[in-house]
């Protein structure tokens, strides 16, 4: 099993998730955050005083899918994150040990 | 029997309708004058509490809103029990020309009656109400409240709660109480010289704003200013608490007519020209220096032109409160920008900036504006127009105020400093005043 883990732009989450419906992901966890790439930020002024705003807001969108459907799942998230702008964001894999469904006990690849 | 009873009766009638009347008691209160102040006491209350509060705390980081939001409250409730036990007697008692007196000590005996219409002062120069003492006690307590509020702007972030509390009950009594006295009680210096201060310029903005001018001095900057962000937490609580003010001010200009009639009625007109001029005026120069009008900026400009039209309020006409607000829209963005900058001090919500700049524009240009027929009285039937001697006299009591509030806020933020000391320990800054004074977190 593999934990695939986007940072995308937050207005891209429905498309996302239309993207992942298909391919059989049955759930995902999307949490706020703030970072930084390549997408510099912006200079807000308040009263004459400037600030560097360096943390944007982003979504993380996790979802832990078979090893067979990770690269489905990469591109289908990519495609559907994509803008062509700078501050799109980046996909990550990461290997899952183990999982469990909480209500049925049921476990790895029958948990997801 | 029933003669009896009617002789009874009919004595008790003589009795009756021919109480004497008791000696004249001169004006009568008037019930309409009346409920216009219960109301803009009310209305000017609700300035400090919450709009001062809403207003400054939104503004600052996230660590500090509620300790922002303390400062105002606890300044409310301080200042009330200063103002009862000592203040209101200092600043109305009649005393002399520099400080009134002891005679309204713990407001214990109210002149010629608790029930009784009030007259400020006595002799030639006493100024009549139809108000009973007790709501003027209050209206002016809403004032006393309010001006050393204003000075927190100056420190925010960084002062400790204790040195706070402190200094504000010093200040009310050593500061606020005179100047007041000064300007708005007949036997003051200021008063007698003919100074023009309707509502407060000098005793509130130019006062509170010069304090903080001092306090941001003292006190030095903040940790990492220039360098950290410190953008503000949340404006909209700032705008929520600029509509406070602005209406609230309502009751701080049309309510010191101390009554409710036409000069009531113009205050209150010129107050809101003068408000929505200098929010434009505002926006376009920011819109013109820095290509975006921001909402930060609007507020800040309504109060630029609030302040400013406080010592006019009672004697200029509208036209003129289009110009000054204009004029206080451009002189506080300029002092909440520039000035700041130029001269490298951290006054971090402008209580100079905005309050004490746009209170000097506001007190000198009174003294050009004033149309003579809105203060007409009796005696003074020419009432007090604008003129070069006039803009002189202003600029007297602008300078006066100035030099008396710079050094009088200074030698007590000594005096507060080897007391309890005046500034939280760097760490105690950094983690910020919400948890270091209060033990608490917004959310």
């Amino acid at each position: 099993m593999k934990l695939v883990m986007a940072l995308i732009k937050p207005f891209k989450l429905d498309e996302v998730r239309d993207a992942l419906t298909p391919l059989g992901v049955q759930g995902l966890t999307v949490t706020e955050v703030k970072g930084f790439g390549r997408q510099k930020g912006q200079t807000e002024i308040y009263r004459g005083a400037e600030y560097q705003v360096s943390f944007l807001p982003k979504l993380k969108v996790e979802v832990v899918v078979p090893d067979e459907l990770t690269d489905a799942v990469v591109e289908a998230i990519a495609k559907a994150a994509r803008t062509d702008k700078i501050g799109d964001g980046k996909v990550f894999v990461l290997d899952v040990e183990r999982a469990l469904r909480i209500r049925t006990g049921e476990t790895d690849a029958a948990a997801l | 029997m029933t003669r009896m009873l009617l002789a009874a009766m009919a004595g008790l009638a003589g009795v009756i309708l021919a109480a004497p009347a008791l000696a004249d008691d001169g004006p009568k209160i008037d019930t309409g004058d009346t409920a216009w102040m219960l109301a803009s006491t009310a209305l000017v209350l609700l300035m400090t509490v919450p709009g001062l509060a809403l207003f400054y705390a939104g503004m600052v980081r996230k660590k500090n809103v509620l300790a922002t939001m303390m400062q105002s409250f606890s300044i409310a409730a301080v200042v009330s029990v200063v103002w009862t036990v000592i203040g209101y007697s200092l600043a109305f008692g009649d005393g002399n020309a520099y400080v009134g007196d002891l005679s309204r000590l713990f407001m214990a005996g109210f002149a010629g009656g608790w029930d009784k219409a009030f007259t400020l002062g006595s002799g030639a120069s006493a100024v009549a109400t139809t108000i009973p003492e007790s709501v003027f006690f209050m209206f002016q307590m809403t004032f006393a409240i309010v001006t050393p509020a204003l000075i927190t702007g100056a420190f925010a972030d960084r002062m400790k709660f204790s040195a706070l509390l402190l200094f504000t009950v010093l200040w009310s009594i050593l500061i606020y109480s005179p100047v007041a006295h000064w300007v708005w009680h007949p036997n003051g210096w200021i008063f007698a010289l003919g100074a023009l201060d309707f509502a407060g310029g000098t005793v509130v903005h130019i006062n509170a704003g010069v304090a903080g001018l001092v306090c941001a001095l003292v006190l030095g900057k903040r940790v990492g200013f220039g360098h950290d962000n410190m953008a503000p937490f949340n404006l909209g609580l700032a705008v929520i608490g600029a509509g406070l003010l602005w209406v609230g001010w309502f009751g701080f200009n049309a309510g010191s007519a101390l009554g409710a009639g036409a000069r009531a009625g113009m205050a209150l007109l010129v107050t809101q020209v003068a408000a929505a001029a200098a929010t434009i005026a505002w926006l376009l120069a920011e819109w013109a220096t820095k290509g975006r009008p921001s909402v930060l900026g609007a507020i800040s400009g309504a109060v630029a032109g609030l302040v400013a039209i406080t010592p006019a309020s009672g004697f200029v006409l509208p036209m003129h409160a289009l110009i000054i607000g204009v004029v206080a829209g451009l002189a506080g963005f300029w002092g909440a920008t520039a000035l700041k900058h130029m001269c490298g001090y951290d006054d971090s919500l402008d209580a100079f900036g905005v309050h004490g700049i746009c209170g000097i524009v506001g007190s000198l240009l009174t003294g050009v504006f004033a149309y003579g027929a809105l203060s007409a009285t009796p005696a003074t039937p020419a009432g007090y127009a604008g003129s070069f001697d006039q803009f002189l006299l202003q600029l007297y009591a602008t300078v006066a105020v100035f030099v008396f509030s710079a050094i009088g806020t200074f030698i007590l933020l000594q005096v507060t400093n080897v007391i309890v000391g005046l500034r939280v320990t760097e760490e105690e800054e950094r983690e910020g005043l919400d948890v270091t004074q209060h033990g608490e977190r917004l959310a």
